[in-house]
C-alpha cells in the first residue's frame, strides 16, 4: 500500500507485483519455491523419471541397500524406494494442495459473509466454528477420515475440515478491518451489488494473510496426511504415498533403516520448501515485520 | 476474578454439547457395525441381531442421542466400552497419568529450548546467530515428529542401546517419546519468540530502559520478554491442551498406554463409548487450559489483571 503512495503519479503497480519483486530479493523464498514446483514437476511425469514402476517387484532383489542400480535401495518386496518415492509425489502434493484449496475456499466464503454482513449470520457462523475448534483439528482430522474411509479424496475433506475455522476467523477478521475503507464506501455509493463488493473490491484487499497462512497450510496439510497413513487411516498402502511407505517401513527398521529414512527425507523437503516459501511470501506481503 | 472464571466455565457447557452432538453424529455416519466386529465372522446372523439390539443400536438417531446425553450429563457416566466392557471413564483416569507426565515433560523440553533460541535470534537478528537458529527452527518445524521418533529410537534404543524402545516406567522411557515431541513445540516456540520480541525490541520503553543504563540482560528478560510473553504463552498452551488430548503417534510407537492409543484403537474398532467419551475428555481438558492461559496472562500482564479488577468492581457497584 505505501508503495503505491510514493509511486502516486507513476504507472501504478499492483499488490502483486510489488509483493513478486520483494519475494525475487528472498534467497531463501526463491529455494523454496524453486523446490517446491520442481517436485510438482517430478511428481507428474513421475513415468518418465522414475527408473522402475512403483508396483514393480523384484522379488530375488529385496531389501537391497542404496545402490547404483537402486539409489535409495529397495523394500521387502524389492520395489524401488527411489521410484516409488517419485509416484508418492503424486498422493502427497495432490492431498496437500486439494486439502487447502477446499478449506480455503469454503473458510474464506463463510469468512466474507460473517465479516461483511455480521450480526445474526456472523453470531450463528461463530458459534459453529467454536464447537468445530474446541476438538483439536488433529482428533477431528483423524475422526473424520475413520468415517469416511481410506482414498486419496477421503482424506482431503478429512484434512480440510480442521482446518476451516483458521481461515474463516482470519478472513471474518480483514474483512471487518477493511468493511468501513472509503473504497468500500465508494463501491456501495455507486449502488453496486453486494456480492460485487465483496468479490471485487474487498477480497483482493483481504486475501494476503490467507496466501502466507495457504502456503504454510500445505505444508502442514502434507504433515498430517502423513501421519494419518501411519497410523493406518488416510491413503493405505500399496499406494507409495510418503507416510504410507513410513508406515511399511517401519517394522524393518532395526535391519533396514532405509525403508523409513527416504520416504521421511522427501516429506521434509517438501514441507520445508513450503515453509520457506511461505515465510517469505509473509515478510514480502507484510515489510513491517522486517524493520 | 472469580466471576469471570464461572462465567467461562458456563460458556463451556454449550460448546460441550456441541461436541457431544458432532462427535455422536461423525460415529453414527461411520461404516461398520459394532456387533459385527465384535463377534468376528463366524457368529450367526442371529448371534449378530440379539447383540446389536443388547447394544441398542437399532434405535433411530434420536433415541440414541438423548439416551447418550442423558447418561453422560444425567448420570454422569460415559458407558461401558463395547470391546471389553470396561467403564471408559475409569479407563480414561487409569490412562491420563501417562498422557499428562508426557505432555508436561515435552512442553517443557520445548519451552527451554525454544524460548532461548528464539531470544538469542532475536537479539543478534540478522547475525549468523539468528540465521542459524531460524534455519534449525525452520528445519524443526518441518520435520514429521513421528519421523523424528523412529529416527531416535533407532539411533538410541536400537543402536546404541542407552534408552528403552517402548513401553512405561522410569523417567527413562519417557525420554524419547517426548523429545520427538518436543522437536516440533520447540521450533515453533523458537519462532513465535523470535518475532515477539523483535516487535517489542524497538519500542521506546527499550530504549528508555537502555538508556537509564539497564543491565542488558535485564532490558531483555525485564523488558523486552515480558512484553512478548503473551503469545508465546497461547503457543505453549495451545501444545499442551494438544498434547493432553493424547500423542496419538508417539504413543503408537512407543507403546505408552496413553489416551493417544486409547481413541485410536476405539476409532479402528468402531466402539462409540470409547471415542464419544475420550473426544468429551479432550474437549474438556482443551478448554480447561485456554481458561488457564487466559488467567495467566492476567498474572503477567499488569494492564490485563486491571481489567478484570476494574470490571468486578463496576458490577459490584452496580
Amino acid at each position: 500500500m505505501r508503495g503505491d503512495l510514493k509511486s502516486k503519479g507513476f504507472k501504478k503497480e499492483s499488490m502483486l507485483s510489488t509483493t513478486f519483486h520483494r519475494l525475487r530479493k528472498n534467497r531463501m523464498a526463491v529455494l523454496g519455491l524453486i523446490f517446491i514446483v520442481a517436485m510438482g514437476i517430478i511428481a507428474i511425469s513421475a513415468p518418465l523419471i522414475a527408473p522402475y514402476g512403483y508396483e514393480e517387484q523384484d522379488l530375488y532383489n529385496i531389501f537391497s541397500k542404496p545402490s547404483a542400480n537402486h539409489w535409495f535401495g529397495t523394500d521387502s518386496l524389492g520395489r524401488d524406494i527411489f521410484s516409488r518415492i517419485i509416484y508418492g509425489g503424486r498422493y502427497s502434493l495432490q492431498i496437500g494442495f486439494g486439502a487447502v484449496a477446499l478449506a480455503c475456499s469454503i473458510g474464506v466464503m463463510m469468512g466474507s459473509l460473517a465479516g461483511f454482513y455480521g450480526g445474526k449470520l456472523d453470531l450463528i457462523l461463530m458459534r459453529v466454528l467454536d464447537v468445530m475448534q474446541s476438538i483439536p483439528g488433529l482428533l477431528m482430522s483423524i475422526a473424520v477420515s475413520a468415517t469416511l474411509g481410506s482414498g486419496i479424496g477421503n482424506c482431503i475433506i478429512a484434512l480440510s475440515v480442521s482446518t476451516i475455522p483458521g481461515y474463516a476467523r482470519m478472513m471474518r477478521a480483514t474483512m471487518l478491518n477493511i468493511r468501513d475503507m472509503e473504497y468500500v464506501e465508494a463501491a456501495r455509493s455507486v449502488n453496486a451489488k453486494d456480492s460485487r463488493i465483496i468479490f471485487r473490491h474487498m477480497l483482493p484487499n483481504a486475501l494476503a494473510p490467507t496466501i502466507v497462512q495457504a502456503t504454510m497450510g500445505i505444508a502442514q496439510a502434507i504433515l498430517v496426511a502423513a501421519m494419518l497413513s501411519f497410523i493406518g487411516l488416510g491413503v493405505q498402502p500399496p499406494t507409495p504415498e510418503w507416510g504410507a511407505m513410513l508406515s511399511e517401513g517401519r517394522n524393518y527398521i532395526r535391519d533396514y533403516p532405509h525403508l523409513v529414512l527416504f520416504p521421511g527425507l522427501a516429506i521434509v523437503l517438501a514441507v520445508l520448501s513450503l515453509n520457506m516459501l511461505g515465510d517469505g511470501l509473509r515478510d514480502a506481503l507484510d515489510p513491517r515485520l522486517k524493520n | 476474578m472469580i466471576r469471570y472464571i464461572v462465567k467461562r466455565i458456563l460458556l463451556m457447557i454449550p460448546v460441550i454439547l456441541g461436541v457431544t452432538w458432532l462427535i455422536f453424529t461423525i460415529m453414527y455416519f461411520t461404516p461398520g457395525d459394532p456387533a459385527r466386529m465384535l463377534l468376528g465372522s463366524d457368529a450367526t446372523e442371529e448371534e449378530i441381531v440379539a447383540k446389536q439390539e443388547a447394544l441398542g443400536l437399532n434405535d433411530g438417531y434420536v433415541v440414541r442421542f438423548v439416551r447418550y446425553v442423558k447418561q453422560v450429563f444425567v448420570d454422569f457416566d460415559l458407558g461401558n466400552s463395547y470391546v471389553n466392557n470396561r467403564n471408559v471413564g475409569t479407563e480414561i483416569a487409569q490412562r491420563f497419568p501417562y498422557t499428562f507426565r508426557v505432555a508436561a515433560i515435552s512442553v517443557v523440553i520445548a519451552v527451554l529450548l525454544g524460548m532461548p533460541l528464539g531470544i538469542m535470534a532475536a537479539v543478534n537478528q540478522y547475525t549468523w546467530k539468528d540465521n542459524f537458529s531460524m534455519l534449525l527452527a525452520l528445519v524443526g518445524i518441518s520435520m514429521p515428529g513421528f519421523w523424528v521418533g523412529l529416527l531416535l529410537s533407532l539411533l538410541f534404543a536400537l543402536t546404541l542401546g542407552w534408552l528403552p524402545a517402548s513401553g512405561v516406567g522410569g523417567i527413562a522411557y519417557y525420554i524419547l517419546p517426548c523429545l520427538s515431541i518436543g522437536v516440533n513445540g520447540c521450533a515453533s516456540i523458537a519462532r513465535q519468540t523470535r518475532s515477539g520480541m523483535l516487535e517489542v525490541i524497538r519500542q521506546d520503553y527499550v530504549v528508555t530502559a537502555r538508556a537509564k543504563g539497564q543491565v542488558e540482560r535485564k532490558v531483555i528478560y525485564g523488558h523486552a520478554l515480558r512484553n512478548a510473553l503473551i503469545p508465546i504463552i497461547t503457543q505453549i498452551g495451545t501444545m499442551f491442551g494438544i498434547q493432553l488430548s493424547g500423542a496419538m503417534v508417539a504413543e503408537t510407537i512407543f507403546s505408552i498406554p496413553g489416551i493417544g492409543t486409547y481413541m485410536v484403537s476405539g476409532i479402528k474398532s468402531r466402539d462409540y463409548p470409547v471415542v464419544q467419551g475420550s473426544v468429551l475428555y479432550v474437549a474438556i481438558a482443551f478448554s480447561l487450559i485456554m481458561l488457564l492461559v487466559d488467567l495467566v496472562y492476567a498474572f503477567v500482564d499488569p494492564r490485563i489483571r486491571a481489567q478484570y479488577q476494574k470490571k468486578s468492581k463496576r458490577k459490584g457497584g452496580a
